[in-house]
């Protein structure tokens, strides 16, 4: 298991360095530069800048520069806001964007997997067809529709629930959670209602409810675990998503997580905010991939034989 | 596996369970309690240096934090004592001295003396400190000769600190707008004991404006920044004004999204908007239900677009005027842009108080098809296919859709539209590889001066490749006039170059449109969208 472990995370190191010199080439390539404003700055201005960022080095300089700072932890200064760095701005923003994923992947397992299960026990009937048709309802509605509507409902009609913040009022973390959540429950449901209907038909099933087990206990302790592996595989992905893919849900509800500040990294031809955001998501994408891969091993026996055996 | 799942449901379940049926307290309504005001303010701001600092969230916080040798009257515009409690010109209006309070003083106690002026303005000046609106200053004499490194010894600039509290300040030219730009942030003092306690004073990383560094000399203060969550001000207890101030806490909320911010104004998260613009399509709905909450005000700010002026076909005046008047501007602000927009004629919007240009044009089709065919393109005929560049946004695409049809049909010219990102668009227009492009100006300052200057031939902001030199030199007069009428004139002169050659298409003018609560006092809409919050203050409803 260990090796399996080390070799999945040397794998790793040449596709983050790919990332960073890919990354580091495009947004040079990319026209218009971080000084760049409507109203122009003297020539003056703009070389002063450049000199006090290094940007009047050569290029190969720059990048063997950047990953020197990297590896000793130092993302740099951020450009469109010099007075805090990269690392400082991840590191206020990944807990929050942390905290909203988690609750947004509790909802869309909680949610997700329920209805998929209830879905399951009674195929083709009203039982399987009105949680299936919510489900596809969730994952066509996206998020900047989804979120304005519940805002809509519960903030301004009902006036149950804040509209927006983080952490500021009671209550004001449930409309982001359920907003973002609400896509990947839908897929959720969906994908535990095609393992459990495959379980379900199986062999060992049919046995236990032979046996004479009630028929809550088979489902929980028998068929739910295999008929969740396909859930498994989906949630490391949909981990990564739910933090990378966090930013609609977070300007619709004025959440000061990551996902702002990637977006407008970008936009902002703010280098090495880009930079730093990118391996961060990225680290963060191969660390839940392989996560899924790990739980997976754990969870389906013949999985299990197979990789320790190689 | 179920149990561990219902273990974590159950918590969200309780939290909206117990959320449910009861109202929570807004923030609007603990304002009143509190003293607190809640705004929303646009864009997270990036750093509060007011020498270094540009765009208008970081303004309107400073302007709170801050305060100059003079302010401004929210309803006239007029300069009113700031740190300065009264100040003499000279005859020729070159020269000022200024008598500073004795009671001015910054947030940590330190008195606000004549040199924190001097100091404040050789640091802006000084090119490593990289402020964007350094050139603010150069009206001051020397001042452009020091930025420029031409000279070296900061004293041979007109700037002098003749005790702690006189002020003296030679100018190249009588400048009628001069008090007016002491208020602009770019002459704010700033403490250097302070910045040097963290830095070089010259350095613009000097981390000297977060919250626990820094030290300002406004009515309020930082307590609180919260990046991309809130930035706090509360009462600055050394402020002079101390009966002026009725408020005790400011709340800014950085929202971008101009629909969550209508709709936390909505839920009563916010008192008010305040970065020039809320989300046009709720200004009908606010027009119907709420009208009191609705504040329109035209601005003083011009909407336009610019001919790539050394390229054909619009190397012809006559074509680009051709252009200019077949647009039909009230149907475009009342029917497409709807955001309380004024058709525009020129370039310089209009000052009730002052100079308003006049209108040397109309929408006129026919003069339009009559021009144009004078340039050898008679019904369009010959005329090539040009773009039209904008930055992404809705409303500039709306407009560029719009002259696109209203050209064809008008001038039977093909025009296609071609939309970039912002930074690309900004490296077009500077290489000139556009043929028209949309362009935008809100002013600095309250004087034509400000938008004719764009168009002088050597300007930074002028990428038309149009260049005048009787324009220059008419500029260049108006900055030495010494009475109004004579700048007007020369500046209605100008207005005529302008018409005559269209190097740009005036469109309209902007307005501010925000949404404030009606039980905000001392809001008082102006021209240059200039708010002290200091003054405001609640009448609170009657149920309170």
């Amino acid at each position: 298991m260990l090796k399996f472990l080390l070799k999945r995370i040397l794998a790793a190191i040449p596709v983050l360095l790919l990332v960073i010199l890919i990354t580091f080439l495009l947004i040079r390539i990319a026209p218009g530069g971080p000084f760049d404003r409507e109203r122009q700055a003297s020539p003056e201005v703009i070389e002063n800048l450049n000199k006090r960022y290094n940007l009047d080095d050569p290029v190969y300089v720059q990048f063997f520069n950047y990953l020197g700072n990297l590896v000793q932890g130092d993302f740099g200064p951020s450009f469109k806001y010099p007075n805090r760095s990269v690392t400082e701005i991840i590191s206020n923003g990944i807990p929050i964007t942390a905290e909203l994923g988690l609750y947004a992947l509790m909802v869309a397992i909680g949610i997700g997997v329920v209805s998929g299960v209830i879905a399951a026990l009674r195929p083709n009937t009203a039982q399987d067809y009105i949680p299936m048709s919510m489900s596809m309802i969730g994952i066509c509605l996206p998020a900047f529709v989804l979120g304005p509507i519940l805002v809509l409902i519960f903030g301004i009609y009902l006036g149950w629930l804040p509209v927006s913040g983080w952490g500021y009022q009671a209550y004001d973390k449930v409309l982001p959670s359920l907003t973002l959540g609400a896509a990947y429950a839908a897929y959720m449901a969906r994908l535990t209602r095609g393992g459990m209907l495959e379980v379900l038909s199986q062999d060992y099933i049919r046995t236990a409810i032979a046996k004479g087990l009630p028929k809550w206990k088979v489902v929980l302790h028998h068929a739910l675990r295999g008929g969740l592996a396909p859930v498994i595989t989906f949630a490391g992905p949909a981990a990564a998503g739910l933090l990378s893919g966090s930013f609609v849900v977070e300007s619709i509800f004025q959440i000061p997580g990551m996902g702002q500040f990637y977006l407008q990294a970008a936009f902002n031809r703010d280098y090495t905010m880009i930079l730093g955001t990118t391996i961060f998501f990225a680290s963060l994408i191969v660390i839940f991939n392989l996560l899924a891969d790990v739980l997976l091993v754990w969870l389906n026996p013949r999985l299990r034989h197979s990789t320790l055996k190689n | 596996m179920k149990i561990k799942l219902l273990r974590l449901i159950l918590p969200l379940v309780c939290i909206t369970a117990f959320g449910c049926g009861q109202k929570t307290e807004t923030n609007v309504e603990k304002g009143y309690k509190t003293k607190t005001l809640y705004i929303a303010n646009g864009s997270e701001p990036e750093f509060l240096d007011p020498h270094t600092s540009t765009g208008s969230p970081e303004n309107n916080i400073q302007l709170a934090m801050f305060e100059g040798l003079t302010m401004k009257d929210h309803k006239t515009l007029k300069p009113t004592p700031g740190v300065a409690k009264s100040w003499d010109i000279s005859e020729d209006r070159t020269f000022y001295t200024f008598h500073l309070r004795d009671n001015a003083k910054w947030s940590n106690g330190d008195p606000v003396t004549a040199q924190d002026f001097v100091n404040s303005w050789q640091r802006i000046l000084t090119p490593s400190i990289s402020g964007d609106y350094a050139y603010m200053l150069f009206v001051i004499k020397n001042a452009e000769k020091f930025y420029r490194s031409e000279i070296a010894d900061f004293s041979e600039v007109g700037i002098k600190a003749v005790d702690e509290h006189t002020l003296t300040v030679q100018l190249n030219n009588p400048t009628p707008y001069f008090l007016q730009l002491l208020d602009h942030h770019s002459f704010y003092p700033v403490n250097k004991k302070v910045i040097e306690q963290h830095g070089d004073f010259y350095d613009p990383l000097n981390p000297w404006t977060r919250p626990e560094n820094i030290v300002s000399n406004g009515a309020f203060k930082m307590e609180v920044w919260d990046v991309n969550r809130a930035i706090e001000l509360v009462r600055n207890e050394y402020y002079w004004g101390q009966d002026r101030i009725h408020l005790n806490r400011l709340v800014f909320y950085p929202i971008e999204d101009k629909l969550a911010e209508e709709r936390a104004f909505r839920s009563g998260q916010i008192h008010l908007t305040f970065t020039p613009q809320m989300a046009t399509e709720k200004i009908a709905v606010y027009r119907e239900k709420n009208p009191e909450a609705l504040h329109i005000q035209p601005a003083y700010s011009t909407y336009y677009y610019m001919f790539n002026t050394t390229k054909k076909p619009f190397d012809d005046a006559r074509v680009r005027q051709a252009l200019a008047y077949a647009v039909d501007r009230k149907t475009l602000v009342e029917k497409v842009t709807k955001g309380g927009e004024v058709p525009s004629y020129s370039l310089i919007p209009m000052d009730p108080e002052g100079y308003s240009p006049k209108t040397l044009f109309s929408d006129d089709i026919e003069k339009a098809k009559a021009l144009l065919a004078e340039a050898g393109y008679p019904n369009g005929e010959g005329f090539p296919t040009v773009e039209i560049l904008y930055n992404n946004d809705e409303v500039h695409k709306k407009v560029a859709l719009t002259l696109q049809q209203m050209w064809k049909n008008a001038l039977n010219i093909n025009v296609q539209l071609f939309n970039q990102e912002w930074k690309v668009y900004l490296s077009s227009r500077k290489n000139k590889t556009y043929d028209i492009a949309r362009a935008g100006w809100i002013a600095d300052y309250l004087d034509p001066s400000n938008f004719l200057e764009i168009f002088f031939s050597f300007s930074e902001n002028n990428h038309t490749g149009w260049e005048n030199a009787e324009y220059d030199q008419i500029l260049r007069d108006a900055q030495s006039a010494t009475t109004d009428a004579a700048r007007f004139e020369l500046f209605e002169r100008a207005n005529q170059i302008l018409f005559e050659e269209m190097p740009l298409l005036p469109l309209f003018y902007y307005s501010d449109v925000n949404l404030v609560n009606p039980t905000v006092k001392n809001w008082h809409d102006n021209v240059m969208h200039y708010h002290r919050v200091q003054d405001v203050d609640f009448t609170v409803p009657a149920s309170e």
